[in-house]
């Protein structure tokens, strides 16, 4: 595949992958979510068998009770007299009740257990810190000419542990994956973690689940599990630095995007853009989606975001940029070469 | 011997006739603001709750069409969070605690067979507070300054940085009003409930109903003092830069969730527990028999109040609050499933052995059994750390506190508005409309909130303005909203039956029902003093029972507003003291107190200086006037 | 058989006390519910202190705790106060309105000292309100606490007018019995604070 074609086939497999993306409790890709789903399944089965019981107790009650009205006498014989057999029976219906809780809860227990002893050996660390309203992660590496920054899309290796550190930039957010685990508020002031593991490869689909304000409903984040080669490959681009062999047009855009107020708010590496305020988009055109899962990442989307962004996402921060046609060609150029 | 009205001797008539002179209303525009009867202010407070069960259903109504379809564009983003904020709030501190504590205003003295509530005016002030706080709201929301962080606010996202201006200000003191109104009633029934029942009631024989609101009030009284801290303290950080959330100067964001939960978990029960009340008082009346379990009952309701204190921290397990707390919620949380469970088998022993009759009232209760379980049940679930971490802040979740407080709350409620209508009004409801109301709340409730279970595990959280369409969940949501419009529906028959059977409805008579607790034994609507002659207690059933009504009580004054007091377990006859008349004060107190809490939100100083016209209004609330003391000090019996 | 009430009694209640002392009473009640809502108050706040001392490094925060000067002897005033406290609650019991008078007024100067080092002690914080959260946190107890002593205070200083104006009856009494039983909570509860502001940032 050569330079040009590359990117485009992997947006088509994230298009396709994000035309219907994965993101239910119930179908479960990794080690953690699968638990969880167990102890879903356990409690499910429990709980229907003590709703169709109680249902069918008054049901049969209802039933079976002869019928009166407000001028049948009431009978006040149960004020003086004990009744036995009621008593025996609410007494037995309390002792199952009590029995099958405790099954649930040393279920529950036994699961909290293993969801916390998850092995973590040859983890990948990262550190996802949320913003309103998308999502920064710094893939750290004991050395640290291998660390590197992306946004709102992220790559793990099927089959081995993802160690997430969860913090938050401003208010609470929290990161939700559900194919993959439960969720984790990210709070400021302190750091969380999050362990878990893909066991299947795909992509996943995960939103912000605590509320944070305007986008609360527009803050989600796509996680592509693959084979560990193919894994090291992404973080391998990722780490390099913007290209430096550009058309002429490109370079246009480049100069675009350092004198408007792209440059204000935005990080691309090794073009002395190093803003922190907005997404880092070194690697934007290898993106599936913008604006935090929001939109397909393609050029009629990227130039509706960057020109009217309170149009896709509103109350967004992004402010609108306003360019001529030759500025947002060039620069879209530019933004295309960033893979 | 009867007393309604019907068959009075003609001492008594003339007895009844000077009682409702003294106990009735003052007339006219000064009269209406002055009045105290605790009838008249519980009508106004139900009416006033209810109105705001109405507004919160049309801000959900307008939040399901938002939803129906993906990617809609209704209303934007800023509307919508200002709408599910409005939703949340009105109904959890404008409709469902108080509504249950405007009921019991209401009921409990004809539970008790007393004449009033302990400190009428009092219970007039907390009503114009309420009312005040829950206006202010309002008012705010219409002006496009009504709350958006949501009905439990969570910093720093409510906090100054991320919410400037008043609107989270505005919420937060509604909050402080609808905290004082709950709180003073609380201690007004506890003090009722101790203090003014009938000689020979007892604690043994008071009606589970009364036991239930004895209960809820204590509750209240530990659970509000912790929201108030919680939204002083917010309100404080907002307004004159404290820093009790801020983790930048040492607070903590999580403080917040320990105290609004620590209050915040109890109000479910402050709803929840007074409905469990009514159940039994519909299930004992149309099974035509006693509840089976009296103690069971009880110990049950205690227990659950006890409980409801040690859960807070289920709300916060995707929080980082260590793993081995996070264990100790789990057991505490399962557990409080069981006292539920027993009440609900204690009633269906009753059903069993009852002799039933299907009247609307029966019907709303039946419909508890089946969504407050299915609720209850998924409350079980959420009690599990791991299944919490997915649906947590999901669909799964708003259906199930949808289920446990519609089920557990509404629909008892609405089984008590069928049943007690007839005494209020002293007409029945329609059976016809009643069934309809019934069944397609039932049938449109189902419809409504079961797809949001499925919904949350498929991935939607919940606060979304909106979701995209490649998510595959347009279809349940559409359903959804169809299930809302269908409660609309029902809604509106119930007020086209409440508003057709106040005129045309057929005439109760004083025990419609053959119901057996002392409420039904007089008039509907009852007199201005409940009872001609107020009756002695002989059981827990005393309409039902043989001597359950062996005497009356004579010889308290007709012409002022004497009642009798009792000793707190054995209720033998202990003091005859005079309540307060009519007045003016509570009213224009609330409006002192209103300008004070309103005024705070634009600036510190107005504690000060609104506190000048409170001192002045509650002082002359309670000052004594001249002539009336006279009068008292010439009957009066020293100790 | 339809229920019968042959009530063949009556109870004739005309010679009970029109008011009584103590939990006889109602407002005895209106205050037990008060103390149980302020007490709870007070707890949550002494609880949320320590909790924000939990997760602090440092305590207090970049701050010297408070000067034991003011507090000290203001916690002695306030005891004290609890002598003539208890001195009008007996005379009220006992329906002497000449002592009643007198030990009103006594409390009403122990009300108007205890307040004027209030605000002393508010000078010697060593912190304020807005510095960092040991601050909020110590104002907040501060003010709780200066509310109940403010709105007991004029409770005090209404009741003890209208003993000297009039118009009184039995009631009155009861009234100044309670008015007593809320003192005894204001000072009593002032003791868990005094020792959380004061002494606690020192260990």
């Amino acid at each position: 595949m050569t330079r040009t074609t590359a990117p485009l086939a992997l947006l088509f497999a994230a298009a396709g992958a994000y035309a219907e993306p994965a993101q239910s409790a119930l179908r479960p890709a990794g080690i953690q979510a699968e638990r969880i789903h167990d102890l879903w399944q356990l409690t499910l089965a429990i709980c229907a068998l003590v709703f169709a019981a109680v249902l069918a107790a008054l049901l049969a009650a209802l039933w079976r009770a002869p019928r009166g009205d407000a001028a049948t006498p009431a009978d006040v014989s149960p004020l003086s007299r004990p009744e036995p057999r009621l008593r025996r029976n609410v007494l037995l219906a309390v002792g199952a009740s009590v029995a099958l809780l405790f099954v649930l809860i040393v279920a529950d227990f036994q699961t909290d257990r293993l969801l916390n002893r998850m092995p973590l050996a040859d983890a990948v660390n990262i550190e996802v810190t949320a913003h309103q309203w998308w999502w920064e992660a710094r893939y750290d590496d004991p050395e640290p000419g291998r660390i590197f920054t992306t946004a709102n899309e992220l790559h793990i290796p099927v089959g081995r542990p993802v160690v997430l550190k969860l913090k938050s930039s401003d208010v609470i957010h929290t990161f939700w994956l559900p194919s993959l685990h439960g969720k984790k508020d990210m709070i400021p002031g302190r750091t969380a973690l999050l362990r878990l593991r893909a066991d299947q490869p795909g992509t996943y689909r995960g939103q912000c689940a605590e509320f944070c304000g305007f986008e609360h409903a527009l803050m989600a984040f796509l996680v592509t599990a693959e084979p560990n080669d193919r894994y090291e490959a992404w973080a391998d681009t990722q780490r390099r630095e913007a290209s430096n062999e550009l058309s002429a047009q490109e370079s246009r855009g480049r100069q675009v995007f350092m004198e408007r107020s792209c440059v204000m708010c935005h990080t691309i590496q090794g073009i002395g853009a190093n803003a922190t305020f907005g997404p880092d988009l070194t690697h934007l055109a290898g993106r599936a989606t913008l604006a935090s899962g929001v939109l397909p990442n393609n050029r009629e989307q990227l130039a509706a975001w960057i020109t009217k962004p309170q149009q896709q996402k509103p109350g967004t921060n992004m402010p609108s940029t306003a360019l001529s046609q030759e500025e947002l060609d060039a620069l879209l150029a530019y933004l295309g070469t960033l893979k | 011997m009867n007393t309604t009205t019907t068959r009075l001797t003609a001492d008594m008539q003339q007895s009844a006739a000077r009682l409702e002179q003294t106990w009735r209303d003052p007339p006219g525009i000064l009269g209406w603001f002055s009045a105290i009867n605790h009838k008249t202010i519980a009508v106004r407070f139900m009416l006033t709750t209810m109105g705001f069960f109405l507004a919160g259903g049309v801000l959900a109504l307008i939040m399901r069409l938002q939803l129906a379809r993906p990617e809609n564009h209704l209303v934007g983003p800023d509307f919508y969070n200002q709408l599910f904020t409005m939703h949340g709030t009105t109904m959890m501190f404008l409709f469902a605690v108080p509504v249950m504590q405007a009921v019991g205003s209401y009921l409990v003295p004809l539970m008790l067979g007393a004449r009033s509530l302990a400190f009428p005016r009092m219970n007039a002030f907390a009503y114009w507070i309420f009312l005040f706080g829950g206006l202010m709201l309002y008012v705010g929301f219409l002006l496009d300054i009504g709350p958006d962080a949501g009905w439990f606010a969570y910093v720093p996202l409510a906090g100054p940085d991320y919410s400037p201006g008043k609107r989270v200000d505005f919420w937060a003191q509604m909050i402080t009003f609808t905290e004082l109104s709950a709180l003073l009633e609380a201690i007004i029934l506890i003090t009722t409930i101790f203090k003014m029942r009938a000689p020979g009631m007892t604690l043994n024989r008071m009606p589970l109903y009364v036991w239930t609101m004895l209960v809820t009030s204590f509750m209240v009284l530990f659970a509000m003092p912790s929201v108030m801290l919680a939204s002083t303290a917010l309100i404080t950080d907002r307004l004159v830069g404290t820093h009790f959330y801020n983790p930048a100067e040492g607070g903590d964001a999580l403080l917040w969730q320990h105290l609004f939960w620590f209050f915040g978990h109890p109000e479910v029960y402050l709803i929840f527990i007074p409905p469990l009340g009514f159940m039994s008082s519909i299930i004992a009346t149309f099974s035509r028999r006693p509840i089976y379990g009296y103690a069971a009952m009880v110990l049950a309701v205690i227990a659950t109040a006890f409980l409801a204190f040690g859960l807070w921290v289920h709300h916060m397990y995707a929080t980082n609050v260590p793993e081995l707390g996070k264990s100790f919620f789990t057991a505490s949380s399962a557990m409080i499933a069981i006292p539920t469970a027993i009440q609900i088998f204690c009633w269906i022993a009753t059903l069993w052995t009852g002799k039933l009759s299907f009247r609307t009232p029966l019907l709303f209760a039946l419909g508890f059994f089946f969504i407050l379980t299915l609720g209850g049940l998924t409350g079980v679930m959420l009690a599990s750390v791991g299944l919490d971490l997915q649906v947590h802040d999901t669909f799964f979740v708003v259906a199930h506190l949808h289920y446990v407080l519609i089920g557990g709350a509404v629909f008892p409620l609405f089984g008590a508005f069928y049943y007690w209508f007839p005494k209020f009004t002293g007409r029945l409801m329609s059976e016809t409309l009643g069934r309809w109301n019934f069944w397609l709340f039932f049938i449109g409730f189902n419809v409504a909130f079961f797809p949001m279970h499925l919904l949350g595990l498929a991935g939607m959280p919940r606060r979304v303005w909106t979701y995209p369409a490649s998510m595959g969940w347009g279809d349940m949501n559409l359903t959804a909203t169809v299930g809302a419009a269908i409660i609309a529906v029902s809604v509106l028959l119930f007020i086209i039956n409440a508003l057709k059977s106040r005129r045309h409805g057929a005439p109760a008579g004083p025990n419609p029902w053959g119901a057996g607790t002392l409420e039904w034994g007089t008039d509907s609507p009852p007199p201005a003093g409940n009872f001609v002659a107020p009756p002695v207690c002989g059981g827990r059933y005393p309409l039902w029972e043989p001597d359950g009504v062996p005497a009356r009580v004579t010889g308290l004054d007709d012409d002022r507003r004497a009642i009798l007091t009792t000793t707190l377990m054995d209720a033998r006859p202990d003091l005859r003291p005079t309540m307060p008349s009519p007045s003016i004060w509570p009213f224009l107190s609330a409006i002192a107190v209103t300008v004070l809490f309103i005024g705070s939100i634009f600036t510190p100083w107005a504690v000060v200086w609104g506190a000048v016209p409170v001192a002045i209004g509650t002082t002359l609330w309670f000052w004594p006037n001249r002539k009336s003391t006279e009068r008292q000090v010439a009957r009066e019996v020293r100790p | 058989m339809k229920p019968s009430m042959h009530e063949s009694g009556a109870l004739d209640v005309s010679a009970l006390p029109t008011f009584g002392f103590g939990h006889r009473s109602l407002m005895w009640w209106g205050t037990f519910g008060l103390m149980i809502i302020e007490g709870t108050v007070f707890a949550i706040t002494v609880a949320a202190y320590f909790y924000l001392r939990s997760h602090s490094a440092t305590w207090p925060m970049n701050a010297a705790p408070p000067d034991m000067f003011w507090g000290t002897l203001n916690t002695a005033v306030l005891l004290a106060s609890m002598l003539p406290n208890h001195l009008a609650k007996q005379a009220a019991e006992k329906l002497d309105l000449k002592k009643v008078r007198l030990w009103m007024v006594v409390c009403l100067a122990f009300s108007l000292l205890f307040l004027a080092i209030r605000v002393l002690e508010f000078t010697s914080l060593n912190t304020r309100w807005d510095s960092q959260a040991y601050g909020s946190v110590v104002w907040m107890l501060m003010a709780l606490h200066t509310t109940h002593l403010v709105t007991d205070a004029y409770d005090s200083a209404v009741l003890t007018v209208l003993m000297y104006t009039g118009p009184l009856e039995g009631k009155r009494y009861v009234d100044v019995s309670e008015n007593a039983m809320y003192w005894y909570f204001v000072v009593l509860s002032w003791l868990p604070i005094y020792a959380v502001v004061y002494w606690a940032p020192r260990y």
